[in-house]
């Protein structure tokens, strides 16, 4: 991936900013220019809101088989959130062991490296979930 | 609108193909259709390959034209055109080509479909899988292709009580049947425990709840149907397809355990094919993980929401019982190149309903379905074909 890629989505993935619809007042994560439910009307009204990141994990996996960015750290455990906003995101659990990890457990955000781009050697940051 | 028939169909074997390139599966498939078909080259009026990633698989872009070319169909400028939908890539190609005919703009056309994944490494093959997902807020924090599908089976188990040994049981299915075919990448039987004992991928898939990484081509002919008796004693009608989208994320869909997408092509397509699901003999569905066919025979509406594990453990998805469920093997079992996959479908379906099965025809078939699907559910298309016309 291009390092703009990486910059780009920095304040959504450092501060969970995320949009709230103008017309509707439905959330979004991450950050969305149209509304699904209300389209044009909502052109010009996405506003930035801050989520705290903090809800239940929705379902999740052990990942065995990863990515080269990712070989280091198996098992890893990757999730569904959902936020006590009411969207949800994915993202891995972290300070919990693989056989601990379950369906409706709480938890909440912290800020960690993601990894790393072999080619640019760009590390990157953004959220991952511990137990609450 | 007329109505449109396959009249020729062609597949390559699936497999690690190394001595094979892309340009030589992808002609070869061709080249068994257009036989299949008795059309001649210069009655064709248009060709349409589905392939995901040549790009990234092999290095080379704009491969519809490349592959018309050594057909030997670029010196009457053929219009050859790639269409791209991720493992939807194939079905979306015959979607393509349908409408094209159906709406008369062209008589006879070729779609094919064509995937060369075994010449990258296999982590890397799985990287241009998982870029099929959402790559800024899915893959970006490590959730594989294999991670998504799996975190869709940890759900469905926790609202259903699907079974660890239900979702091994469409392997072991997948791999019966595969063993019956000439074409399929496995063509032995796998037993249960060998599913259950495989090393994990992402918990709870297996290595043997997935799918290959296969080289591999498929071809069909297609033409109207009051001309198929021109050329073919047996012309099998697409009796309809639908097409559906979804949110590109997992997480952002309205329901884990249902692919909406699916829901929707299916009842477009039963609704234009004037059937229902209880219609149909015998359904290729995208087993591209052993839980993808359990969500595709709940969706596509053979069974109950929940039922999908059970039905399996059941063998009411085994060859010649309720329905014949992927009796090609599947992803699974026959390969998965994935820009393929959709034309392989709808060849086997075909060939079933044309009674050219072998050891593994479907008794009295006369209406099949594909059930192609691009990413973790944001692309889905159904085809429904009816033979004996
Ligand atoms: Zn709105």
């Amino acid at each position: 991936m291009a390092i703009p890629r990486f910059w780009r989505e920095i304040p959504s993935r450092y501060n969970l900013i995320g949009t709230e619809c103008g017309n509707c007042g439905k959330r979004y994560f991450p950050p969305r220019i149209i509304c699904p439910q209300c389209h044009r009307k909502s052109f010009g009204k996405m506003k930035n809101v801050r989520f705290t990141g903090s809800g239940e994990i929705v379902t999740y996996s052990v990942i065995h088989n990863a990515p080269k960015a990712f070989e280091m750290q198996v098992p890893y455990i990757i999730a569904i959130i959902e936020f006590e906003e009411g969207v949800r995101a994915t993202g891995q659990i972290i300070d919990c062991e693989v056989e601990d990890v379950k369906i409706g457990m709480k938890v909440s955000p912290a800020f960690r490296k993601i990894g790393e781009d072999g080619k640019s050697g760009v590390i990157y940051y953004g959220y991952k979930f511990k137990p609450a | 609108m007329r109505e449109v028939a396959v009249i020729g169909i062609g597949e390559t074997k699936f497999g690690e193909l190394w001595d094979k390139s892309f340009r030589e599966i992808g002609i070869e498939a061709g080249l068994l259709a257009i036989s299949d078909s008795k059309i001649k080259g210069e009655e064709i009026d248009a060709l349409y390959i589905g392939n995901m990633s040549a790009g990234r698989f092999i290095d080379q872009e704009h491969i519809a034209p490349l592959v018309a070319d050594y057909v030997g169909l670029a010196g009457q400028n053929l219009p050859a055109t790639r269409i791209e939908g991720a493992g939807a890539s194939g079905g979306l190609a015959l979607s393509s080509a349908y409408m094209a005919v159906a709406s008369e703009v062209h008589d006879i056309v070729v779609v094919g479909g064509a995937e060369k994944m075994t010449d990258v490494s296999e982590v890397y093959a799985q990287e241009i899988l998982a870029s099929t997902a959402d790559q800024e807020w899915e893959s970006v924090f490590g959730a594989t292709f294999a991670g998504l599908h799996a975190m869709i089976a940890k759900r469905h188990m926790h609202e259903f009580g699907t079974t660890r040994e239900q979702l091994g049981m469409v392997a072991v299915k997948n791999h019966k049947n595969g063993a019956l075919n000439p074409n399929a990448q496995y063509r032995r039987e796998m037993a249960l425990e060998v599913v259950l004992r495989a090393p994990m991928v992402a918990e709870p898939l297996g290595l043997f709840d997935c799918a290959p990484l296969s080289d591999g081509a498929a071809a069909l002919v297609l033409c109207p149907l009051d001309k198929a008796k021109e050329y073919t004693d047996n012309p099998v009608r697409i009796a309809s397809c639908g097409q559906a989208g979804d949110f590109m994320a997992l997480h952002d869909r309205r329901d884990i355990c249902t692919m909406d997408a699916t829901v929707v092509a299916g009842k477009k397509a039963f609704k234009y094919a004037g059937i229902g699901p209880s219609d149909i003999n015998l359904a290729e569905v995208h087993d591209n993980y052993t839980i993808s066919e359990i969500l595709a025979i709940e969706d596509i509406g053979f069974f109950k929401k929940g039922e999908g594990g059970k039905a399996t453990e059941e063998g009411k998805t085994a060859l010649n019982s309720e329905i014949s469920i992927n009796s090609s093997g599947g992803l699974k079992a026959r390969g998965q190149p994935v820009g393929a996959t959709g034309v392989a479908q709808a060849v086997e379906v075909v060939r079933q309903l044309r009674g050219e099965a072998g050891d593994r025809q479907v008794k009295d078939a006369r209406y099949g379905l594909t059930h192609n699907v691009g990413g973790t559910g944001a692309s889905v298309i159904v085809h429904i074909f009816e033979g004996g016309v």
